[in-house]
């Protein structure tokens, strides 16, 4: 057959699919033994469609090549960088990534593979030559050939060299299930068929269901991240009823902890965090994007459109906040604040980011190598990069500090917050407004003390302001001089002894009264002998009162004390002066007159004189100060706080420029933003399939490229995604990478039934976790033998349940919801949970400790925790959370020392345990009802006898030594979980909390079993 | 041998194999494979000792970097040209197409106000910004034709100490311990001491394990509080009652792994017990009372606080202790002239002198002790200063630089370096090499071959492709070694 013509079928038919594991088994002692056993199995099964097209009349004693499996690993690897796509590298005319290429005359004229003719083939001469000069790969390149890898690239030139389109590259086929000679009765759904086939091929069978505390516990901590409380255990361990299982999967998945759980996973991808990352690393407010994804996990939102509105919700017809606040999946990248940097340079850097993230989280595809050349593996050349480029090139956010573009929102309870708010000012000021007999009686004995009163307002055209008594730095915030309710200081003008540090004199009637210098409103002069301040006023003017507000930030408000404020007359001769000893906090308002001038005037005027407007500003006023209505007043002040203080929350998201303003996108060379060479527009890579004619190119025709379902790799590639979740490991262990430098499936058939399924539940993703956590493969107990370690360390093969590391936030959220402190809130801003002082600040930017937050947000889920960036929470990073930098597709799950350090010593962790202490007290009053109480908060399941007796005998040691040390069994029950309840004795709960931090550690609770 | 999870076994052993198996290195595999009859139930320590690719010239790497770059004109690199045409205007040529930080038109040059003399035998030109250099000139080895790619701070520091202006690959250091393991499980293999109360630029990218597994991270000790984080037992906890408290942990832990029989168990069992003895060794390494008085007095050190002084004194402590690479990073040379404390005069002999006397007692005190043969030490910031007046602080009283990436100057010292000598060369004004460039990575290629690393073989595979921390550059500068 005519290879080329073999290729096209390859591209439209099933043949891609057929290929097996090439799984090469990590452990060296089992690698060729399970390897050769793979290949002896599964062979038999697979070559099937090979030999059916007809492609090589093979040989019975050798088994016909699989181009996916066994030979384009060994080109890419070995041969690709400089024989592959990348055009400007390629060597000698040859290239070996396509079938055309390889029969293709070289440079030299020879030809590289002529197919089934291996002694006429200059590869396989090259590769078997002895002499060093000519033999490939070349010696310098630090490259060789293993024989195997010669042998199989010498028997697929004489098997014809048929070249495959890369599996990933080819749409997901639905196969049929396999059938299964034995054990028909195991699976539970589609996915167990091709489990169990498998297995069987391998010569292992399927382990028997977990029971079922076993079953509950993971299946609580799969779902909702947490474990399930003694109450629900006992429910389903009692539930008769055929369908208990799923019953209780569905129960799960309605929780709203499913979402936060399922959100963690995302947050990873989405490169999520509290900050803007780079050296100063601010805060960064986009928590409402993390918010966004709890609601839609919990909403069960199909993920088309999850990811439609992400990537271009902005563009979707009549936008709502929702899918605005979905794009900020892309506004995640880091902004860069140091002084001095570009901001072009550093957008183009969030553009690359934007790319990279999109194919991988997407696509499965490492993209980043085709920023600087062509791909030197996959087919993307830099040119199609920059096309991908150009979709996300339009937006109008430019590495500015303000996040800009954003929207602001408020939430529902803010909302709910602000009505409510807003009917008590409207009532309390109806309150104050109105007049009774008694406020007029009492107004009228004070109109006869006002009028005796002799402090008058001062006629005045300069006011100054003066340290007197010695050397001092002068800097004020502001100074407002009021007559009548007026602030006349605004119409002066202002000079001072000197000026220092950016704080000249008309600073102080800026109209600002912020304190903070860093702010740009406060004055500052030089540390002169007795500076001032002094305002010159247009004209002379009442003066009735004069408030000056002192500078706030950096406790270097003292520098006031002993100021002294004056008025003066046109000649610039002091009519008024006061003395303030002690400088005040944040403002000084001093009284001249008793009443302002004006009001002063209406009382003067004999009541039967004024007219309607003088009484009512005379009431007016009078209501301002009455003490009757002080409550009044003081409550209203109170409610205008609060409602001012309810600020919306704001998201940056991402706003398309406008036509005229659309940057050209231009190929960078060597991916550096100011070498540019050749323009590009929108467009997708040739080697996926096209955008439907006529689409228009922008990010939306890009985000349903992206969910369309001829994509051959997203829906792989998010099955994968969730089946590491679940099972561990993903059917693609590389589950970053599906292109030619990553692993091939374990089980290709499975993994393509699984996506196609995803498809087919219009991507449900509950439907879709329900499937693979109803599976009979699920519901196996995780107990091993010696022997199925040995043979399959990391479970790839299923013969028994899964059993893994939790992640840092599982870890630390069954912690505390174990020692009954975990917070249920959902949403909002980022909490600050107990972290150790460092004493350490950020690069030119601001301390890393921090106060920590108080009540709830104390104990809420890890997920909540304020993400910044250069300074992750250290007890989750110490258990492989990311920094979230960039986007992280796999966590590591290490084990290490200082895991135990965190577990054992944090005080987050000694909380908990001194509160579990108090739990199991409250159960019963036998140490073995406490002790068997803790245990099954903790793990669900009930303890065996030499479990309880070790517990116990523990807890006796403790309290032995504990009775002896009263001092020590305090702090060791209240320190830092606070007093113990009345009545309670310390050296018991001293003793359990030793118990409890036993329980938090085991090991059994750092996994799921 | 402390094992680690099966997970991380597999994966370094997948990582290794690959390496193998592609032909691009045997690194440690006698170290790894060594008892592969029993690999799948007995995890192999990714910490174990490993040889490295060839016999190596340092055992150990003491990496002390100033933050924010000092100014290598007015203390390593002398420019008698450049006093010359000091105030006048900088010539076009070394303007055009570049950008500074903080400059823009036409600066003015700025001649060292320093004075410059020769010291040691082999007559290395230092200032008298560091007058305790001098007298170890012999040792040190300054090269002058240093350069980067990068001159804002963050993206320039990720450089040295990545191999990338961008955050998210594994630090110098996590190389090291993934190539070397280390030599006392007691203590964490890559220790990072920070000093002047702010972090690297980088944060803790500086110091991160990357796309490296984490347990080759830097760990951030203190001579101040928990000298490792999570190290003292809870309050009211003493030592027997952890003791107690592990012994049912272990217990229990065995109950499960006889029952389930997952080795991770007894992984976990392991760990536990490393904890409880780093518990007792950290602290102990970490304090340094049973120094004696005239050492800690060399350094300049003061038990309790936390200084660079007491930061390049705990160096030696770890280094002694089996600790295969130390991190120092000292925060406040960043020589703007933007206040009196940053300026070339009264600031930068005030900075230095916090500097250079730990540095020459540290020489001095690791040549008694017999340890300089087998340690690498490595000075200097993340790229270099200009050769005029920063453009914000023209005006100023105060003499400043801004940040120049093109040519600048690093110290190496320890006894795999070629002491009191220069490499390379500036050009008359400094603004470029003239001669034996050394860029960041040819740096980092020379100091991975003192370890005895191939830069080019000390690869992990990531994202489908072999990373390395010289990215596709670098090449050994054999001048510097002695």
């Amino acid at each position: 057959m005519d290879h080329e013509v073999f290729n096209e079928l390859v591209k439209q038919g099933p043949v891609l699919l057929k290929m097996n594991d090439r799984d090469t088994y990590e452990v060296p002692s089992t690698k060729f033994a399970l390897v050769s056993d793979l290949h002896v199995h599964v062979l038999g099964a697979f070559m099937v469609v090979v030999i059916a097209l007809g492609t090589t009349p093979c040989q019975a004693e050798q088994p016909p090549i699989d181009f996916n499996r066994d030979i384009r690993s060994i080109l890419s690897n070995e041969c690709f960088q400089c024989h592959g796509p990348d055009e400007n590298e390629r060597q000698a005319g040859l290239r070996l990534d396509t079938a055309a290429g390889a029969v293709a005359k070289t440079d030299s004229g020879s030809v590289a593979i002529v197919p089934g003719k291996a002694d006429e083939s200059e590869l396989v001469a090259r590769i078997t030559s002895d002499d060093a000069d000519t033999r490939m790969p070349p010696a310098e390149s630090g490259k060789k050939l293993s024989p195997r890898e010669v042998q199989l690239l010498t028997d697929w030139v004489k098997q014809d060299a048929t070249y495959a389109v890369h599996w990933s590259y080819a749409k997901p086929v639905r196969h049929e299930l396999p059938e299964l000679m034995t054990h028909q009765a195991w699976p539970n759904n589609g996915l167990d068929h091709f489990v169990l086939a498998r297995l069987l091929h391998e010569g292992l069978a399927p382990s028997p269901e977990a029971d079922r505390h076993a079953l509950i516990r993971r299946l609580s901590l799969d779902l909702t991240g947490l474990p399930p409380t003694i109450e629900e255990v006992d429910v389903f361990v009692n539930d008769k009823d055929a369908q208990a299982y799923d019953n209780l999967v569905d129960r799960l998945l309605e929780k709203k902890t499913y979402g936060e759980h399922w959100a963690r996973m995302w947050l990873d991808l989405a490169r999520y965090a509290d900050s803007a990352g780079y050296a100063d690393d601010p805060p960064r407010t986009i928590w409402g994007f993390r918010d966004y994804v709890i609601r839609s996990l919990n909403a069960n939102k199909p993920f088309d459109q999850f990811t439609i509105e992400q990537i271009a919700g902005d563009l979707l017809p009549s936008p709502t906040d929702e899918q605005l606040i979905a794009t900020a999946f892309h506004r995640n990248t880091l902004t860069n604040n140091e002084g001095g940097t570009n901001d072009e340079e550093f957008r183009n850097v969030a553009i690359v980011d934007r790319v990279n993230t999109t194919m991988a989280v997407w696509m499965g595809t490492t993209i980043a190598c085709a920023q600087c050349h062509n791909h030197k593996y996959d087919p993307i050349s830099q040119e199609e990069y920059f096309q991908l480029f150009t979709f996300f090139n339009n937006t109008e956010d430019a590495d500015r500090r303000d996040e800009s573009p954003f929207v602001q929102a408020w939430s529902e309870s803010q909302q709910k917050q602000k009505a409510e708010l807003g009917e008590k000012v409207v009532a309390l000021k109806a309150k104050l407004n109105a007049t009774t007999p008694e406020l007029q009686a009492t107004q009228a004995k004070w109109e006869a003390e006002v009028a005796k009163d002799e402090r008058q307002a001062v006629t005045g055209r300069f006011v100054r302001v003066e340290i007197i008594d010695r050397e001092e730095w002068l800097s004020l915030a502001e100074v407002q001089v009021f007559s009548g309710q007026d602030n006349v200081a605004l119409k002066g003008k202002a000079t001072q002894s000197s000026i220092d540090y950016n704080g000249p004199a008309q600073l102080a009637i800026d109209g600002n009264t912020n304190g903070d210098h860093s702010k740009g409103s406060v004055t500052h002069t030089k540390k002169d002998k007795n500076p001032w301040w002094l305002l010159e006023l247009p004209e002379p003017i009442a003066i009735d009162r004069i408030v000056a507000w002192n500078r706030t930030d950096n406790e270097v408000g003292n520098r006031l004390s002993g100021f002294r404020v004056s008025i003066l007359d046109e000649q610039q001769q002091p009519i008024w002066k006061q003395d303030i000893a002690k400088a005040p906090a944040t403002n000084q308002e001093l009284a001249i007159g008793a009443v302002p001038s004006d009001i002063f005037t209406i009382v003067k005027t004999p009541a039967n004189r004024r007219d309607d407007a003088q009484k009512k500003t005379l009431a007016d006023y009078y209501r301002s100060i009455a003490p009757l209505l002080k409550p009044v007043r003081e409550e209203l002040s109170k409610v205008e706080k609060q409602l001012a203080g309810i600020k919306p929350t704001t998201v940056p998201v991402m706003r398309q420029l406008a036509e005229d303003k659309r940057r050209v996108t231009k190929i960078q060379r060597r991916g550096n933003f100011l070498d540019t060479t050749d323009e590009v527009t929108e467009g997708t890579p040739v080697a996926f399939h096209p955008i439907p004619e006529g689409a228009p190119m922008n990010r939306l025709t890009l985000a349903k490229w992206l969910v369309d379902e001829d994509n051959p790799l997203t829906a792989r590639v998010i099955a994968n995604r969730y089946w590491e979740s679940i099972f561990g490991v993903g059917i693609v262990r590389t589950s970053e990478e599906f292109g030619a430098q990553g692993d091939l499936p374990l089980h290709p058939e499975l993994l393509d039934w699984l996506a196609t399924e995803l498809v087919r539940v219009d991507w449900d993703l509950k439907a879709f976790v329900k499937l693979l956590v109803t599976s009979a493969a699920y519901r196996q107990t995780s107990a091993v033998t010696p022997a199925l370690i040995e043979r399959d360390p990391n479970n790839r093969l299923l013969a028994r349940g899964p059993r893994f590391r939790l992640s840092a936030e599982m870890i630390r959220d069954q912690a505390l919801f174990v020692g009954g402190l975990l917070s249920d809130k959902l949403y909002g801003p980022p909490a600050k949970p107990p972290q150790p002082n460092i004493g350490l600040s950020a690069a030119f930017g601001s301390g890393i400790d921090w106060t920590t937050s108080e009540g709830d947000d104390r104990y809420r889920r890890g997920l909540y925790t304020t993400w910044r960036r250069s300074n992750p929470y250290p007890s989750m990073a110490t258990f492989d959370a990311p920094n979230r930098e960039v986007c992280t597709i796999r966590r590591d799950r290490t084990n290490t020392p200082l895991q135990a350090l965190v577990t054992l010593n944090d005080p987050v962790y000694v909380e908990a345990a001194q509160s579990l202490a108090r739990h199991m007290v409250k159960a019963g009053e036998s140490n073995e009802v406490r002790a068997l109480h803790g245990f099954r908060r903790c793990l669900a399941r009930t303890p065996n006898e030499t479990e309880l007796a070790r517990l116990t005998n523990l807890y006796d040691r403790a309290h032995e030594h504990f009775s002896a040390h009263p001092d020590a069994a305090k702090q060791m029950a209240t320190e830092p979980l606070g007093a113990a309840p009345e009545g309670s004795s310390l050296t018991e709960l001293a003793a359990w909390t030793v118990v409890g931090n036993v329980l938090l550690n085991l090991d059994e609770m750092f996994l799921k079993r | 041998m402390h094992p680690q999870t099966e997970l991380l076994q597999t994966a370094t052993r997948r990582h290794f194999l690959q390496q193998s198996s592609a032909g691009i290195g045997g690194l440690a595999l006698a170290g790894l494979l060594g008892d592969s009859t029993s690999a799948a139930t007995k995890p192999v320590d990714p910490l174990a000792p490993k040889q490295p690719h060839f016999p190596a010239k340092a055992k150990q790497v003491i990496y002390l970097h100033l933050t924010g770059s000092p100014p290598h004109l007015d203390l390593f690199d002398y420019k008698p040209e450049l006093v010359k045409h000091n105030d006048k205007d900088c010539p076009n040529e070394y303007l055009e197409g570049q950008r500074f930080a903080f400059t823009s038109g036409v600066p003015k040059l700025m001649g060292t106000p320093r004075k410059f003399e020769q010291h040691g035998d082999g007559g290395v030109w230092l200032s008298d910004a560091v007058p305790h250099f001098h007298k170890v000139a012999d040792d040190l080895c300054v090269i002058r034709s240093m350069t980067t790619d990068q001159f804002n701070h963050a993206p320039a520091e990720l450089l040295v100490y990545t191999g990338s202006p961008r955050s998210g690959r594994p630090s110098l250091g996590t190389w090291v311990t993934y190539g070397l393991g280390t030599e006392n499980e007691n203590l964490p293999g890559f220790v990072v001491l920070i000093s002047s109360g702010v972090q690297p630029n980088g944060g803790k990218n500086s110091f991160g394990s990357g796309f490296l597994p984490s347990v080759y991270q830097g760990v951030q000790c203190r001579s101040k509080g928990d000298p490792v984080l999570y190290a003292s037992d809870p309050q009211g906890m003493n030592r027997t009652m952890r003791r107690l408290s592990l012994d049912a942990l272990r217990d229990l832990n065995q109950l499960q792994a006889d029952e389930l029989g997952h080795p991770e168990t007894l992984t976990r069992i392991a760990q536990y017990e490393l904890a409880f003895r780093m518990q007792m060794s950290v602290p102990e390494v970490m304090n340094m009372n049973d120094e004696p008085k005239h050492i800690i007095d060399n350094y300049g050190a003061k038990p309790g606080e936390s200084s660079f002084a007491n930061n390049c004194l705990l160096a030696r402590r770890l280094v002694e202790n089996g600790v295969r690479y130390v991190q120092l990073f000292d925060w406040g040379w960043d020589f703007h002239g933007t206040g009196a404390g940053t300026g070339l005069m009264s600031g930068l002999t005030n900075k230095c002198a916090t500097m250079d006397k730990p540095i020459a007692a540290l020489i001095n005190d690791l040549k008694q002790r017999g340890m300089y043969e087998e340690t690498l030490i490595v000075i200097g910031g993340e790229f270099g200063r200009t050769p005029f007046r920063e453009g914000r602080t023209a005006k100023s009283k105060v003499l400043g630089r801004d940040h120049y990436p093109d040519c600048y100057s690093m110290v190496l010292a320890g006894g795999p370096v070629q002491g009191g000598t220069m490499y390379g060369e500036s050009d008359e004004l400094g603004f470029r090499v003239a001669r034996d460039k050394v860029h960041v990575h040819d740096l980092q290629a020379t100091i991975l071959h003192t370890l005895g690393f191939d830069h080019e073989r000390l690869t992990f595979r990531f994202q489908g492709r072999d990373y390395r921390l010289t990215d596709v550059h670098g090449e050994v500068v054999n001048g510097v070694l002695a």
